[in-house]
């Protein structure tokens, strides 16, 4: 049992990651349906709010502190235990090792030490909640001042903010133990015949987000431990002279609080892609399965990732165009911004030029991924207004940064999980999903999140700024008062459906029907061999890969799809 | 079937809820109009892209629904080519476009004329002070800082530069003139921000960071915090009030003489 428990086995590791993540996702969607409870009736008791924090909401009634710490404490889980973690810990661990030819990661044992360090920075992270003070207020961003001076600046910025660090420095460490294992692993145990060119974009996907982790989260671990220097060792490196706080003199001179933000956006903008390269890869690979047609421009899509990878180091200032950075270093980032762009508009078009000319099949990992591609040009769009600095003028910290990252980051990112569990569920646990409560499951969500971002865009060109308790106070607020309304409740319904996919994944879990070595006709390896693999996941068998990952209705051949394992033809006299 | 309608439905609402009203409260100045423009042109642009695209997924899916057969092709280099070029270059034109709209605000020297004022922002309020007709500012002490007594900025009580220094609450500046405001800050990072205007600027403690604009229609216009600051940061309200010349001189003439009887006893 305890050898269960404890494996390093990749393929444990990965099921590890993905419930650790199914759970944070669980607090994190719980938490944003609270905000956007409290959004739209800020005065009405709730007794559940009083449960869960009988100072914070005292009497059934949030504090803003309370709403502010909820909101960090959701974008935090979100961001690190989920965008982070399931593209990468969870469906990387299980399928990478497997699409290459490998027996296991190239330090099993660094796996397992990566998984119980994210697991031990969760834990952390959940114990701010129940420190003196509670979770921190300053959003996921931290930024010093406010995350620096401890608790004369509120509530959560004593010991709350002191497990945030923490747990951010634990979660950096474990995946930077990560992002080794995987570059390792590419380099060094593909099977032979897996060369470059034949790797599956998933693959690549890891790959280059692999490369990301190692080079933004070694950053920001650097950036939490100074912010703890400037907490507990007196040091100044983001807090300048002069700071008079709740009425107390600091004694800091020299740092800058811009520092801060440049450090933590260094990290920060990467960590989007670091999100959705993988789901990328993943949606190309399921969009090709499912026209059953080849990845239109392989190569570009490979070129693209990369492109996306080395530009999104360079972008990292689009964040502080407002931040008192020079106006030169505006201009720049911008048109850098504007670059990092057109990558992803390729990668757009290639789906669409693979989807062309395909004979679909529609089943709900399919459905997702069209999804996928439907949110990814929409919340995309948006960020061409937010590229320009002229635009940030008016936009930044609004409801329209609000939208468009959930839409880009949130939304696209955990489209690309579920197509992903749709997809490999069989794989992974033996099992198949119900098709028909994953069609409900889908489309009440596609329509759903529509309903909840969209509005949120508007709410935003009304100029209504993101992070407010509550919208009282301003008059032009008031305005936007039915817009809200209307997008709490949308909310509400899509975190009930969601509900329909937890049952769907806990009952299947037992009572799925079985499934075979390969349901959908795939080509890449995962499906040469038994749904689950078994523990060395070929059984010891030497690998050998003759084909490309995405040969589907090959002209003369007797199925319409090749399997990447399947003996090369002999060349013909 | 249902999945294409679906998307273009959900498309042409998408549009339609951008288009539904003015979301944009009234631009009051040169440098607004030339920001709702900008955004228009934007809005036209990528509107036109988001639909676009939308409607190919849809007419793709539908297509492909109907096929025998999948055609089998590894892509073209020619299309690549074409798209990139294609991409790139709107992209990059929509910014450099803006980019004059930008360096107005924040580069180049303020107007000689221009009404001088700093704006000090702390948890959770903002406060004005006018250096009066000396044109000096008091040197500041932290320790002589006392919001009770009405000195947030910490003007040093000793300073004669102080004697006619005006120091509000909120923010009047007269109508059609060029102002530089200068923003401080104490504690955390704050940001000024008035929806009119189309202006936005962080306070960052530590920098002194000018922000220059003109406000041609007189009103009264809510100033937002815009960066978290803390528990209060949804309560920190001001209002920027455009005034006449001539009521905005009444006004300061009104402020002084209330200083000074202050003063005198």
């Amino acid at each position: 049992m305890l050898g269960r428990i404890f494996s390093t086995d990749h393929k444990v590791i990965g099921k590890q990651y993905y419930f650790l993540s199914l759970f944070s996702v669980m607090i994190g969607l719980v938490l944003s349906v609270f905000m956007r409870f409290h959004l739209i009736y800020p005065d009405k008791k709730v007794k559940l709010f009083e449960l869960l924090w009988p100072t914070g909401a005292a009497g059934g009634i949030m504090t803003p502190e309370l709403y502010l710490s909820i909101m960090t404490m959701h974008g935090t889980l979100m961001v690190f235990f989920v965008l982070t973690t399931v593209p990468q810990g969870g469906f990387g661990n299980f399928f990478l090792p497997i699409q290459i030819g490998a027996a296991d990661m190239a330090f099993p044992r660094l796996n397992m030490l990566s998984f119980w360090t994210t697991l031990l920075a969760l834990l952390v992270l959940l114990g701010a909640f129940f420190v003196p003070g509670g979770a921190p207020l300053g959003g996921w961003t931290a930024y010093p001042p406010l995350s620096a001076v401890g608790q004369i600046a509120g509530p959560g910025q004593g010991d709350g903010m002191d497990m945030w660090i923490l747990s951010i420095a634990l979660f950096s460490i474990a995946s930077l133990l990560t992002s080794i294992n995987f570059i390792a692993t590419v380099m060094e145990l593909r099977a032979p015949g897996m060369t470059l060119d034949r790797m599956p974009l998933t693959v690549w996907g890891w790959f280059t987000t692999a490369i990301i982790s190692l080079l933004a989260f070694a950053v920001l671990l650097a950036a939490g431990l100074l912010l703890l220097f400037d907490r507990w060792g007196g040091t100044s490196f983001f807090l300048p002279a002069g700071l008079v706080i709740n009425d107390r003199i600091l004694r800091n001179s020299g740092g800058s609080p811009v520092l801060w933000q440049h450090l933590f956006w260094f990290f920060g903008h990467p960590e989007v892609y670091i999100a959705i390269l993988p789901g990328m890869g993943l949606i190309s690979t399921i969009l090709s399965v499912n026209s059953r047609r080849p990845v239109f421009g392989y190569k570009a899509m490979v070129g693209a990732m990369l492109v996306i990878a080395f530009l999104g180091f360079v972008v990292w200032g689009h964040h502080m165009f407002i931040s008192g950075m020079s106006p030169y270093s505006s201009i720049a980032f911008s048109v850098l911004t504007m670059t990092v762009g057109v990558p992803s508009a390729i990668k757009t078009f290639n789906w669409l030029g693979t989807l062309w000319g395909g004979k679909l099949r529609l089943n709900v990992a399919m459905l997702f991924a069209l999804g996928f591609v439907s949110v990814f040009v929409a919340g995309g769009i948006t960020g061409i207004f937010l590229g320009q600095p002229a635009m940030d003028l008016y936009l930044h910290d609004t409801y329209f940064v609000v939208g468009h990252f959930h839409l880009i980051m949130g939304v696209a990112a955990v489209f690309a999980m579920f197509a992903g569990t749709y997809y490999w569920f069989p794989k992974m646990f033996g099992r198949m999903l119900n098709e028909t409560l994953g069609k409900i499951h889908f489309y009440i969500t596609f329509v759903g999140v529509y309903g909840i971002f969209v509005p949120m865009h508007v709410a935003g060109l009304a100029g209504n700024p993101r992070r407010y308790p509550d919208f009282k106070e301003f008059e032009f607020l008031s305005d936007l008062t039915r817009l809200h309304t209307f997008i709490s409740h949308t909310s509400f319904t899509v975190a009930a459906v969601q509900l329909l996919f937890l049952f769907n994944l806990l009952w299947s879990l037992w009572r799925g029907a079985r499934a075979s070595q390969n349901p959908w006709d795939s080509t890449t390896l995962e499906w040469s061999v038994p749904s689950p693999p078994p523990h060395d996941n070929f059984g010891g068998e030497p690998v050998a890969v003759a084909h490309g990952p995405y040969e589907y209705s090959v002209p003369g051949s007797d199925a319409d799809f090749v399997m990447q394992a399947a003996p090369a033809k002999e060349p013909s006299a | 079937m249902l999945l294409s309608i679906l998307i273009w439905v959900l498309a042409i609402i998408t549009a339609g809820v951008f288009l539904a009203r003015e979301w944009f409260p009234p631009a009051i100045n040169e440098h607004a109009r030339a920001f709702d423009s900008q955004f228009h042109l934007t809005l036209l642009l990528t509107g036109g892209i988001f639909l676009l695209a939308q409607a190919a997924l849809g007419f793709v899916i539908l297509r492909a629904r109907r096929r025998a057969r999948a055609e089998y092709s590894h892509g073209n280099n020619r299309l690549e080519v074409i798209w990139t070029a294609a991409t790139a270059a709107l992209f990059l034109g929509a910014v450099f476009l803006s980019t004059r709209i930008f360096t107005q605000v924040h580069l180049g020297a303020a107007a000689p004329n221009a009404l001088r004022v700093e704006c000090l922002a702390k948890q959770f309020s903002w406060s004005f002070r006018y250096p009066g007709p000396d044109g000096k500012y008091a040197k500041l002490d932290v320790r002589q800082i006392n919001d009770a007594t009405g000195n947030p900025f910490g003007q040093d009580e000793r300073d004669p530069a102080g004697k006619d220094d005006i120091v509000t609450a909120a923010l009047r500046v007269p109508a059609g003139r060029p102002v530089e405001l200068i923003l401080r800050g104490r504690d955390v990072i704050h940001n000024f921000f008035v929806r009119e205007l189309r202006l936005k600027q962080d306070v960052v403690p530590g920098m002194l960071i000018p922000l220059r604009f003109q406000a041609d229609v007189p009103g009264t216009y809510e100033v937002a915090c815009s960066e978290l600051c803390g528990l209060g940061h949804h309560l920190m309200r001001t209002v920027l009030i455009v005034m006449p010349p001539d009521e905005f001189a009444a006004w300061e003439r009104d402020a002084l003489a209330q200083l000074q009887q202050a003063q005198g006893q």
